[in-house]
């Protein structure tokens, strides 16, 4: 029983002390240089934009979900 | 004992562990001597004398919409400050030396320009978000921590905790 507990403990902080490590998860702040590029917003080009809403609204029916006019009715 | 106990034992331990872990983080906080700027391996830009001076640290970025917007406060604070005694070194994370040059030409901040080439001053001080500047007293020691920059209510602030560490005078 107490190898159980040991091996239960040993397994639970490795699993806890990995989650607590911020280098796992997070890009660091001074290392977003690519994350703050232009090129990664989504509206970086309009016509881009356009294209992409046109065939949302000839596949799914709908229209007026990126707050164009519009109800999402397809009446417009 | 019982294995309740023991669960409970094991569970504590986990937890405190977890506390240890997530507490090894190097963050410079409030009260804390901040590393030397001499040592790290800063170009870019001559470093000014800053022994016995009251010392402003920005980390800053070419790329971070908030750094550019604190450069006329911190060019503003550096005219005002600069003769009572108050040091500004703006240090750049950027990766491309060309982005921080093409900055700095930008700009021509009247402060001291460095740049964190490989990123290890930046590093050390484990900056929680961009631009973070620590405010040190004459001592080295680490005062105030502006974490992000809000325009003129950063800038106020600033300006009165200058106003309190200059008072202070001049450590035995």
């Amino acid at each position: 029983m107490k190898l159980f507990f040991g091996f239960l403990g040993l397994l639970a902080v490795g699993l806890s002390g990995g989650c607590a490590s911020q280098d796992l998860v997070r890009v660091k702040p001074w290392q977003r240089a690519t994350l703050a590029d232009y090129t990664m917003r989504p509206d970086r080009d309009p016509l881009d934009g356009t294209l992409s809403e046109h065939v949302y609204f000839a596949r799914e029916a709908a229209s007026g979900g990126k707050g164009v006019g519009g109800s999402g009715c397809g009446c417009n | 004992m019982s294995s309740r106990t023991n669960l409970l034992r094991v569970l504590g331990f986990a937890l405190a562990a977890a506390a240890l872990a997530g507490g090894l983080r190097a963050e410079v906080k409030r009260g804390d001597h901040f590393p030397s700027l001499a040592a790290a391996d800063l170009n870019g830009g001559t470093l000014p004398d800053t022994a016995g001076k009251v010392v402003l640290v920005d980390f800053w970025a070419s790329w971070c919409a908030p750094c550019k917007a604190s450069f006329p406060a911190y060019a503003r604070i550096q005219t005002d400050y600069a003769a009572k005694g108050v040091v500004i070194v703006a240090v750049s994370v950027d990766e491309k030396a060309a982005d921080f040059a093409a900055f700095v030409r930008k700009w021509s901040p009247p402060f001291a320009t460095v740049r964190d080439q490989s990123q290890k001053l930046v590093s050390l001080v484990d900056v929680p978000t961009m631009p973070t500047s620590y405010l040190l007293d004459r001592g080295g020691k680490v005062r105030f921590l502006h974490v992000g920059y809000y325009g003129a209510e950063t800038e106020k602030t600033i300006r009165a905790e200058l106003d309190g560490l200059l008072a202070e005078g001049h450590s035995p």
